[in-house]
């Protein structure tokens, strides 16, 4: 049986797990800071 | 841990360090994988599949002391009333439970062509699977208590009963960990104890590189959800103010 199917799959979904929530998070926290900074710039 | 009580001195120190960890984590986590993947040799058993390990062993790691430093977070909040105890379990919680997912996915691609089976209901992969249910439970109370305003209450924190929850759940932990000693199990017994290592250090090597990598990177994706909660929980605070005046 050829392993690397496997071995790519396992990768595959690991990365794309690690980097979405690395876009997912990075995202949320740059536009919660924005929003703070926004309401601390009008008050 | 009290000296980083205050938000504002906790948001001094997790500002710059949140891009270190990160790259650095990434840096480490593609090298490590690299290396795994074209400089260590096929396992003389398992063949190639073996390299799944490199990413495997870390999402275990991770979906497992996601959790530990969960319950600490419960126990701080519950003992010392840590106010950013919390806002940690809340940020711990998703990166944890996708790890978790991580670990199960890659475990179950990694036994097909190992053991000729996707999955079995054995002590390792049943008690991993049930900790990935005490994440879906943790993060929906959380939600919830969020929602409900008493989160905002506990400056972005959660209820005493997610807490609790928190706390109950960590009884899981141990059983994970010895769940292959306890039963009869397709999944090896413990290959790393503190005694030294079975695996040889021809293929163990990479291990340490993406173990540490996943780590930094983890500690930078949860300073980046501490740092949203907090920055919501001041606009929600300052909304419910105007609110208040007006």
């Amino acid at each position: 049986m050829n392993h690397w199917p496997f071995i790519i799959a396992a990768y595959a979904i690991t990365a794309l797990g690690t980097l979405a929530l690395s876009w997912a998070s990075w995202q949320q926290m740059r536009a919660a800071e924005a929003r703070a900074n926004d309401m601390k710039r009008d008050n | 841990m009290h000296a980083f009580a205050n938000p504002a001195r906790f948001l001094k120190i997790a500002r710059p360090l949140t891009p270190w960890l990160f790259w650095g984590g990434l840096l480490l986590i593609g090298v490590g994988a690299y290396s795994g993947l074209f400089l260590t040799p096929a396992d003389y058993l398992q063949g190639e599949s073996v390299r799944i390990l490199y990413i495997h062993v870390p999402a275990a790691w991770l979906g497992m002391g996601g959790w530990s430093a969960i319950a600490i977070a419960a126990l701080m909040q519950m003992v010392w009333r840590h106010p950013l105890a919390g806002v940690a379990g809340r940020a711990i919680a998703v990166p944890g439970a996708l790890f978790t997912a991580i670990c199960l996915v890659t475990g179950s691609i990694w036994g097909r062509p190992t053991w000729g089976t996707w999955w079995e209901w054995d002590g390792r992969m049943t008690s991993m699977l049930v900790l990935l249910f005490l994440y879906f439970g943790y993060i929906a109370l959380a939600r919830a208590s969020a929602e409900e305003g008493r989160g905002i209450a506990e400056n972005g924190g959660v209820s005493r009963v997610t807490a609790i929850f928190a706390l109950v759940g960590a009884i899981n932990l141990p059983i994970i960990n010895r769940s292959v000693v306890w039963w009869n199990s397709l999944h090896q017994g413990p290959s790393i104890t503190m005694r030294g290592s079975t695996i040889d250090s021809a293929i163990l090597w990479p291990l340490g590189l993406t173990v540490l990598g996943f780590s930094l990177w983890f500690g930078a994706i949860v300073l980046m959800r501490m740092r949203a909660i907090l920055a919501q929980n001041k606009v929600e605070a300052r909304l419910a103010r105007l609110a208040r005046e007006g």
